[in-house]
């Protein structure tokens, strides 16, 4: 995302009629850091100093916004990014077995990405599918009602990552 | 697309669309394309459905609607003009539904819903148990119309409560109207909507702006993305008439950034919407103007929070900020012009208000809480989904009637209601009226509307420790009661659920309740030891167990009782020898039985056992065995 295209007036909206600069700078702010996140799948320190520079805005103060978000990451992450819903119902119907099946095939930790780069795992509060609890969404993607099954077509799809996913 | 430059324009757009959409003698398929149903593979579906008829030249309409709430038997679909409602369709349906059903009007028996395999199926939508009892005023239009057809929400009625407001009512007679209908705030607190519009209209200023509080962060709860992707102008059109009424000129919508679909579709409606001149400048021709935009979130559960909504939508962290000033006032909104904060289903029940008027909304429902509230009916019924029910319906009618009964004939235990801030109700009160006050009156509340039905399976300590584990790891930080406090009432609730509970621990858990509840700055740490409070209110027996007993008698929580194997019930296979993993079972020529000494109580062998034959029992005192 080339940083010095940034349109301050542009990207916060109608609004930018009744803002003053900084406000204007800080508004976009959020909406900034979800596109360089779209596109490099998490925030490079390069591009934030660049950002900073940009639009006037400390460093440090950025990095203050973005920590405080759960969606926003500093490390480059897997391939597929997995989601396991820990929502209530998705609680009572065995997310955490789901959680713990996933952990145990790669060894690693919710919000943690494997060596390889395939695989991110994290939890997340509802996804709002409770119907199909328990419910896994894979990159955008949802799957419902997972059960041993459909666990081992999950591995099976991100160990041929880039094969279609998501089929019932 | 044609700009409406005046209202007379509009009358008559929408008569024509009145009559051209949605025609009666066109056969039509309401398929359902909510996030959950496209999770089951609705889009695959529609694209075989529209192969077949192509195929066989049939004319037919597909309209492709927002959630139609069933969500659990996803993809479902009606097919009209018979009316037929299908369930778990599945693209391999899609050349009977086309040659039996299109072309031949019988409905096809194995797609109908049924209560269980022995039951007559139903062929209708009324007739579905699970609709049967439900009343659509915020979600009306979800299942009947294609989110992203303006054209099918003005064809159905829309766009016409705005101009009904522009062309015969002043602001204030708006405003009056949405007072009288006594509409209460639907994402929680309950709080009358329009003495909050009084509000923010008597604060000082020219600028002023109305906020959609899509954010949703309940683990739970799903109704505002339902709006939010099946009904986006509904919202849009309850949101101008807040702007009317108080005078507003620009707009959000907060959305979580975890709705991709909802920000999508809301665009959408957006663009559409000023593209006809249903928002933008002088709208309908009229001197009103107002300008909406989508801000999105990123994964805070506390920018639900007004305060901390409107410092995420200027760029900051989401903290909350002490009050007041309220949003309403200025210096309290967003960049310190004063705010109107709501609901999405609360700005959704608007325009029927003006429609309809108050009178009408006011004979629905109850006495102080007139209308309707949907409500993500889930955890362990039969029947998942979304359902808008009118208030005063009872929690019973609710689960039993709508949601059929609790799953696999299984004992009911308790409901949550009101997601992380609410609390558990335990059988006694099922026959309970549901409304704003009174489930606040036994301990609950109506948050923004998750109903989590919990079976004698489910361990309510384990429930609150899972409550509290998220409030934990939402609460942002800013004031020590909430970010200590939660920290430490969780240590106790595990401390509790692993079995190394100690007399006093249930004390100390109600002191700090009482502590964070007084001491937090926002609503999170204030209603955080809400599930707590409740469940002790209710299952005190159960935490003693915890403490006392060593005992869970969901059998949820590990680590506690004792393990036994029951001889008379035993018939040898053996599979809890395998599963043992510490070597406590032995076997001894007729029978196996359970080492005391090397058992961690990981419930491995009562798991594996085919027949239940491992039983957990409460840990005897005075037998010496309790570490
Ligand atoms: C921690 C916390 C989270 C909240 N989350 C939401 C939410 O997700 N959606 C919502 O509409 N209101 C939420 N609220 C309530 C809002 O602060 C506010 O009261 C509400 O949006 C007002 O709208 P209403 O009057 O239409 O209910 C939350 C409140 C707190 C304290
Ligand atoms: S709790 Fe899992 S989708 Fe809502």
């Amino acid at each position: 995302m080339n940083i010095e295209a940034i349109d301050v007036n542009e990207s916060i909206g109608l609004v930018s009629k009744v803002l003053c600069d900084h406000d204007k700078r800080k508004g976009i702010l959020i909406s900034t850091l979800h596109k360089i996140q779209a596109e490099n799948g998490y925030l490079p320190e390069d591009i934030l100093r660049a950002l900073s520079k940009k639009i006037s805005i400390p460093l440090a103060e950025i990095y203050s916004v973005a920590s405080f978000y759960k969606q926003f990451h500093f490390s480059p992450r897997g391939k597929k990014i997995v989601r396991v819903c820990t929502g209530t119902a998705c609680h009572v119907r065995g997310a955490a077995k789901v959680e713990h099946a996933l952990k145990d095939h790669y060894h690693i930790k919710a919000g943690e990405t494997t060596p390889d780069l395939k695989l991110t795992l994290e939890t997340v509060g509802c996804v709002g599918c409770c119907g199909l609890a328990p419910v896994v969404t894979v990159n955008e993607e949802v799957m419902g009602t997972i059960g041993p099954k459909k666990i081992k077509h999950l591995i099976h799809v991100i160990e041929e990552e880039g094969v279609a996913h998501g089929e019932n | 697309m044609e700009k409406i430059k005046s209202i007379e324009d509009f009358d008559n757009l929408r008569l024509l669309l009145k009559e051209e959409t949605f025609k009666e003698d066109v056969p039509r398929i309401r398929l359902c394309s909510g996030t959950a149903c496209a999770a089951t593979g609705s889009h695959k579906v529609a694209a075989d459905l529209e192969h077949e008829l192509e195929a066989s030249h049939k004319h037919v309409e597909i309209v492709k609607t927002g959630c139609q709430g069933f969500c659990q038997q996803g993809p479902v679909m009606k097919v009209e003009p018979w009316g037929y409602y299908y369930q778990k369709v599945k693209n391999s349906d899609a050349h009977e539904i086309v040659s039996a059903t299109i072309s031949g009007g019988f409905p096809i028996r194995k797609l109908l819903y049924r209560d269980s395999v022995a039951d007559e199926p139903c062929e209708m939508v009324d007739t579905v148990p699970y609709y049967k009892k439900q009343m659509r005023i915020a979600l009306k239009n979800n299942g009947v119309i294609d989110p992203r057809q303006i054209y099918h929400f003005i064809a159905v009625g829309g766009y016409s409560a705005l101009a009904k407001a522009l062309s015969s009512m002043t602001p204030d007679e708006v405003l009056e109207e949405v007072d009288k209908a006594n509409l209460r705030g639907r994402g929680g607190a309950g709080f009358p909507a329009g003495q909050k519009w009084k509000h923010s209209k008597k604060a000082p200023g020219t600028l002023k702006f109305v906020i959609a509080n899509g954010d949703e962060g309940d683990p739970g709860a799903f109704m505002d993305r339902s709006i939010m992707e099946g009904d986006p102008h509904g919202l849009l059109e309850g949101m101008l008439l807040c702007a009317y009424a108080i005078k507003a000129t620009y707009g959000f919508v907060y959305v979580r950034h975890e709705y991709p679909l909802a920000v999508v579709n809301l665009k959408h409606a957006i663009k559409q919407a000023e593209e006809m001149g249903f928002l933008g400048n002088n709208i309908m021709g009229t001197d009103f103007s107002c300008h909406i935009e989508v801000r999105e979130g990123a994964g805070a559960f506390v920018c639900g929070e007004s305060t901390a909504l409107v410092a995420s939508i200027e760029g900051e962290r989401g903290f909350p900020r002490p009050r007041p000033p309220r949003l309403s006032e200025p210096g309290g909104g967003v960049w310190g012009y004063p705010s109107n904060l709501n609901n999405i289903e609360t700005y959704a029940c608007v325009p029927p208000i003006i429609e309809n008027g108050a009178a009408w909304f006011k004979s629905i429902g109850t006495e102080n809480s007139p209308g309707t509230k949907v409500f993500a009916l889930t955890g362990k019924v039969k029947n998942t989904g979304l359902v808008e029910v009118p208030m005063g319906i009872t929690l019973r009618e609710i689960i039993f009637d709508i949601g059929g009964g609790i799953l696999d004939g299984k004992k009911f235990k308790a409901v949550q209601t009101g997601g992380p801030s609410g609390g558990c109700l335990p059988e006694e009160y099922l026959d309970l009226k549901v409304d704003f006050d009174s489930l606040t009156k036994v301990g609950s509340m109506m948050g923004s509307g998750g109903m989590v039905v919990m079976d004698e399976d489910t361990c309510v300590v384990d429930v609150a420790k899972f409550f509290l584990s998220f409030t934990k790891e939402e609460s942002c930080g800013k004031c020590p009661p909430c970010r200590v406090g939660t920290y430490q009432m969780l240590e106790i609730l595990e401390k509790i659920t692993a079995g190394k509970g100690e007399p006093g621990d249930i004390e100390r858990l109600e002191k700090i309740c009482r502590l964070v509840g007084k001491g937090s700055l926002c609503g999170l740490g204030q209603s955080a030891p809400n599930p707590i409070l409740s469940t002790l209110k209710y299952f005190r027996e159960e935490y003693e167990e915890h403490v006392h007993d060593k005992y869970c008698r969901a059998k949820v929580c590990s680590g506690l009782g004792t393990f036994t194997i029951d001889h008379s019930e035993c018939f040898l296979c053996g599979l809890c020898k395998q599963a043992c993993a510490f070597n406590a079972v032995k076997e001894s020529r007729r029978a196996y039985f359970i080492d005391q000494d090397m058992c961690t109580k990981c419930k491995a062998c009562f798991t594996a056992c085919p027949i239940g034959a491992v039983k957990i029992g409460k840990v005897k005192k005075q037998a010496g065995v309790g570490r």
